[in-house]
């Protein structure tokens, strides 16, 4: 099961997830990256079976690029890039369900903001302060709920995410040794740390 | 009434009309030039004189389709909005599906072919651009090399070293470039030539002209006016400098 959190802070948003990809009683790997960049200022964070993560992912991402391309080189904003998601979820639903929950965080220059929106399977959609997706939930939204308050800065937000971290490792049943963080401010999508290198594949 | 009877057919001595008449379009077009350096390719557009009341930022007639691959057209600009549509959705599906950038070589065989399928498809007519497809390649030694394809409305796609589509004017600006080219062309060389042969057609120097430079790694720089009446001064000015030499000699 996936663990896949985030923390919106003043000035960007910083996603969590564990890079297991494992399924019944066996690890196929230990290196996975599951926040793609979907756009320069934003990423989505996707829990759920490998093949719709990585095809809901890709499909999301290539449709933002062709957005960005027709348009000037004008992004979405987060919120219409969110929205957009929670669409292609919902149109697929009844037909052929991706079985992604998901957390997307971007940065508009426009507002100096980041935002965190959270997103499950069934295309609920709802804007958030912070957010985890799966078990995760459970232990990490009481601590957020205690720590976090507006204004955080960077180190503030990414001592959440570690705290959430380590809450795992001690009192969560299945083992997760790696976890990659990314943030996403003014600079971009970048990679914080990573318990294993994605690239080495 | 069906929508099935094709609009483009033999004559009985062997012309499609259609596509003809779509190479007539073109023709009415405002020009376009592509010109490929030695590590570079640059695009140049006349820009046709405006309404007052218009807003030139509007109007783009060089377009990036991917991050990669930029295109300059002539001709109808409504099909050309059409066609550079399906060719960035071409090329984020390739994208998608190869997880690799496509060459400039697959966008324009993709262009050519989307143009030919309405040469021979019922209830459609042919689309009245020509394009100009410009972006970087790998060569037989595995390096980056610059490229430059067009595509005409009947589908046909080939590359070139340097080309004009558009106008009124083209076969004379084919010949003036066919003269002036050379193989090894710098930056700044290969922007003179485009800037020169432009200025044979347009009307008033650099207002009336779009360069873009193609460099590789998907970067490109489109010349602001000043930069672009720069070089047309130099232009002019070599100009006034041979017409001088030339009234010194014979006097």
């Amino acid at each position: 099961m996936d663990t896949v959190f985030g923390v919106e802070y003043e000035g960007g948003v910083i996603l969590a997830a564990d890079q297991s990809n494992a399924r019944s009683i066996l690890t196929y790997q230990s290196n996975l990256d599951k926040i793609t960049k979907l756009s320069p200022s934003s990423a989505l964070a996707v829990s759920g079976p490998n093949a719709d993560l990585v095809n809901f992912s890709e499909y999301i991402s290539k449709n933002l690029a062709i957005y960005q391309l027709s348009n000037d080189g004008l992004q979405l904003s987060t919120h219409a890039q969110a929205n957009y998601c929670r669409g292609e979820l919902a149109t697929a639903l009844r037909k052929g369900p991706y079985q992604v929950n998901c957390l997307l965080g971007g940065y508009d220059a426009s507002s100096g903001k980041g935002s965190l929106y959270w997103m499950d399977y069934f295309a609920a959609l709802s804007k958030v302060n912070y957010g985890c997706q799966g078990y995760a939930s459970s232990f990490c939204l009481s601590i957020m709920d205690r720590d976090w308050k507006e204004g955080l800065d960077q180190d503030q937000a990414v001592a959440i995410v570690d705290k959430c971290i380590k809450e795992l490792s001690l009192r969560f049943l299945m083992n997760q040794p790696n976890f990659i963080i990314k943030v996403i401010d003014k600079d971009g999508v970048k990679t914080l740390k990573f318990g294993s290198d994605p690239a080495d594949t | 009434m069906s929508y099935d009877r094709a609009i483009t057919v033999f004559s009985p001595d062997g012309h499609l009309f259609q596509v003809e008449y779509a190479m007539e379009a073109v023709r009415r077009g405002s020009t376009a030039i592509g010109i490929r350096g030695k590590d570079c390719v640059i695009l140049a557009v006349e820009r046709r004189a405006l309404a007052k009341l218009q807003d030139p930022r509007t109007i783009r007639k060089i377009v990036p389709v991917d991050s990669t691959t930029t295109l300059a057209f002539a001709g109808l600009t409504a099909d050309a909005r059409v066609l550079i549509n399906k060719t960035r959705t071409e090329a984020q599906t390739y994208r998608l599906t190869c997880e690799d950038s496509p060459s400039v070589e697959y966008m324009s065989r993709f262009i050519a072919r989307t143009q030919q399928k309405y040469t021979q498809r019922g209830g459609v007519r042919p689309f009245g651009i020509a394009t100009l497809i410009a972006g970087f390649g790998l060569n037989d030694e595995n390096e980056q090399v610059p490229v430059l394809y067009q595509t005409d409305p009947a589908g046909t796609y080939s590359s070139w070293r340097a080309q004009v589509i558009g106008g009124r004017n083209a076969k004379s600006l084919r010949e003036f470039l066919e003269k002036n080219y050379n193989d090894d062309m710098g930056m700044k060389e290969a922007t003179k030539l485009a800037v020169q042969a432009l200025l044979e057609v347009v009307d008033s120097g650099a207002k009336n002209m779009e360069i873009c430079v193609v460099k590789g790694a998907g970067e490109k720089h489109t010349m602001t006016e000043a930069e672009v009446a720069v070089v047309v001064k130099e232009i002019e000015a070599e100009i006034e400098e041979g017409k001088q030499q030339k009234t010194s000699t014979s006097s």
